[in-house]
């Protein structure tokens, strides 16, 4: 990782070499012979998973942001099968800086597709940890089934997110949120949540 | 052996004319909150409208080789788009003969035949009935042209943009579309090679009427107060606010961007006189994106001084072109607006990417198309929601039905706002809404004279 530039100001570390790494990582990783056993690595993978999707239903942005990386990135693939980012559009594909300008759009009071704002239940299950060897990143699998209630309509979202996790400087930190979507494929009423 | 002739004409049936004055919904100022509102005149539009002119279908580039499909619709009609086994671009009626079910169930694919997954009658995809199962349980051979598929009966494309029509008395597609080809031609001829090719898309969906996304699709008066949450977000790190959207940030009329009408119901925002003519202009005003950094200094060391100009490739063209009912190019999108009912419309946002046409791109083409992914990314997620809750918001308000009227006047009136070009465009300051009130001069002729429209099984 370079810490050469802030990456909340500047966007060097999305290069063609992470997304190649990314497009490996996200490949073929949810293998039984790579379950992690550790009880205490699992604890932890599912607090943070948990964590995010508490702050998340808090609206309380800023501490949700410092759960990630500073170079991390979120992404919801536009195919259920996933794509490649390099490639394609993604219904999100956002760098530590877009995820900021994502919660600096919600402060200005006239991000109308968030006012009023969504309420939200991420409703987590399923929660599974992967580690391909002994230092690499943890991947966890879950579910999602996210209820949101705005502007007098309820709608149900579901899914599954890998989260890519790794240790910074002693506690777990996202790394990459992808959020897998059944309808990312499908036209989305008002996708201005973060899933 | 049936009584009726089986070619026979199509029964009087459907609401192309439901009994309205259009001249009472549709006045020079103002439209009445039915055309927004009224089942009727949603159902009504969906064949004097979506049958009577040419309209969007899909892009070559989606079809790429023969035998290639897509399923889309026109209006409400699902269709199979398709190049056939010869090459032929063709739209079939994505509907089997027999009892009526779709035949085609996958988004897109490559497919010679179709076959019914109800009782398995077989078509090719020039929309020939092959076969059906036990042909010797119908007293009459069903190869006859009237259980062939039914077709759009014309498909025309113009420079990689595929379009259908109903309707045997429109003009040509180039006719159709007129003045509105030099813009399409600019925005393809900044290219390489002249052209793109279409990727994923962006689909978002709202509550609300299709005609509100036309409406809104060459309007500069709401950009400041629609878009405020994005155009502050793209400036966020810059008081002097001039990335993005920013030529919005004082009255728009005072910049040199215009908006134009062409007839038929197409329009157009012009944007780029607000950017200085150079290699270079439009990459500096884009806005921020994952990955930014990275790939200008990229490019610029591949690339030396030819960098500004792939640059440019990667950011987005201040243009919105219209064409009616339902294609928006804009930036590098090619939207398309897709009716579902009077109050539900799909916007879908392809996304498009540059080709290597002349071979000077080289590796550097892939860095291109990948940053392009990444600002296209950005105004359906941060601009395009908002102006889809406004619409939402515009359907709630015109619930009131004693409240009739919906106004689209600024500028009309004032002496000296218009000038009118020698291919009778009409051209106005940003903000005007004259490209509002000519199409729905156009959408008043329209409805009021419903298309004589025909379907075709020959092959």
């Amino acid at each position: 990782m370079s810490t050469a530039h802030d990456p909340s100001r500047t966007s060097h570390y999305i290069s063609d070499t992470y997304y190649a790494d990314l497009v490996a990582a996200f490949g073929d990783w949810q293998r039984d012979e790579n379950i992690v056993s550790d009880p205490a690595i699992r604890a932890a993978a599912e607090a943070l998973v948990l964590r995010e999707a508490r702050l998340l239903d808090l609206h309380a942005y800023r501490d949700w942001l410092t759960l990630f990386a500073p170079e991390c990135a979120y992404w919801v693939p536009g195919r259920p099968e996933g794509s490649d980012p390099r490639r394609e559009v993604s219904v999100a594909f956002f760098d530590r800086r877009r995820l900021e300008d994502h919660v600096h759009r919600l402060s200005t009071g006239a991000a109308w597709s968030q006012i009023p704002r969504s309420r939200t239940v991420h409703a987590v299950s399923n929660v599974e940890v992967f580690r391909a060897g002994n230092d690499a990143p943890l991947m966890v699998r879950s579910n999602l089934m996210l209820s949101e209630f705005r502007a007098g309509d309820s709608r149900l979202i579901s899914g599954w997110c890998a989260h890519r996790l790794a240790q910074i400087d002693g506690k777990w930190r996202i790394l990459v949120k992808q959020v897998n979507l059944l309808e990312c494929n499908q036209n989305l009423r008002n996708p201005s949540i973060v899933f | 052996m049936p009584s009726h002739p089986l070619n026979q004409a199509p029964l009087p049936i459907g609401r192309t004319n439901p009994d309205y004055d259009w001249d009472q919904l549709v006045h020079e100022d103002r439209v009445h909150r039915v055309v927004y509102t009224a089942p009727d005149i949603f159902e009504a539009e969906m064949t004097n409208i979506f049958g009577g002119v040419w309209v969007y279908l899909a892009h070559e580039s989606q079809i790429p080789r023969n035998d290639d499909y897509v399923t889309v619709r026109l209006g409400l009609r699902p269709l199979i788009v398709l190049r056939d086994s010869s090459g032929k671009y063709r739209a079939l009626y994505n509907r089997c003969t027999h009892r009526g079910a779709t035949l085609c169930r996958e988004a897109s694919g490559s497919a010679k035949v179709f076959q019914c997954a109800y009782h398995g009658w077989t078509f090719m995809n020039t929309g020939e009935l092959r076969g059906v199962p036990w042909p010797e349980g119908y007293a009459s051979d069903l190869r006859n042209s009237c259980f062939n598929l039914a077709q759009v009966p014309r498909v025309e494309s113009y420079r990689g943009f595929i379009f259908g029509t109903l309707n045997p008395d429109a003009p040509a597609l180039a006719d159709y579309l007129g003045p509105v080809r030099e813009p399409i031609d600019e925005w393809l001829d900044r290219h390489p090679g002249s052209r793109v090719v279409v990727r994923d898309a962006n689909r978002l969906k709202f509550h609300g009427n299709w005609k509100l996304a036309y409406d809104n699709s060459a309007d500069g008066y709401h950009v400041k107060f629609s878009h405020r949450s994005l155009l502050e977000m793209e400036n966020r790190f810059k008081a002097d606010n001039e990335k993005g959207m920013s030529f919005y940030k004082d009255h728009p009329d005072d910049a040199p961007m215009y908006v134009r009408y062409f007839g038929n119901g197409h329009h157009f925002k012009d944007k780029r006189p607000n950017v200085e003519k150079r290699p270079g202009a439009l990459w500096e005003i884009e806005g921020l994106a994952p990955g930014m950094e990275f790939f200008e200094e990229e490019i610029r060391k591949r690339l030396g001084e030819n960098a500004p100009r792939a640059l440019d490739l990667a950011s987005s063209e201040p243009v919105n072109i219209n064409v009616f009912p339902n294609l928006l190019i804009l930036g590098n999108h090619i939207q398309v607006i897709e009716p579902v009912s009077v109050t539900e419309t799909n916007t879908t946002w392809y996304a498009t990417a540059v080709v290597d046409e002349d071979g000077d791109l080289g590796e550097t083409v892939d860095l291109i198309n990948a940053f392009r992914m990444r600002t296209q990314e950005g105004f359906p997620a941060f601009g395009e929601v908002d102006d889809a809750t406004n619409f939402e918001e515009i359907q709630r308000g015109l619930a009131a039905p004693e409240d009739e009227w919906v106004y689209m006047h600024r500028g009309l009136g004032i002496p000296g706002r218009f000038t009118t070009g020698a291919d009778g465009s009409i051209t106005g300051p940003a903000t005007d809404e004259v490209f509002m009130r000519e199409t729905f001069k156009e959408w008043k002729r329209l409805m009021a004279n419903p298309p004589a429209i025909e379907i075709r099984r020959e092959v």
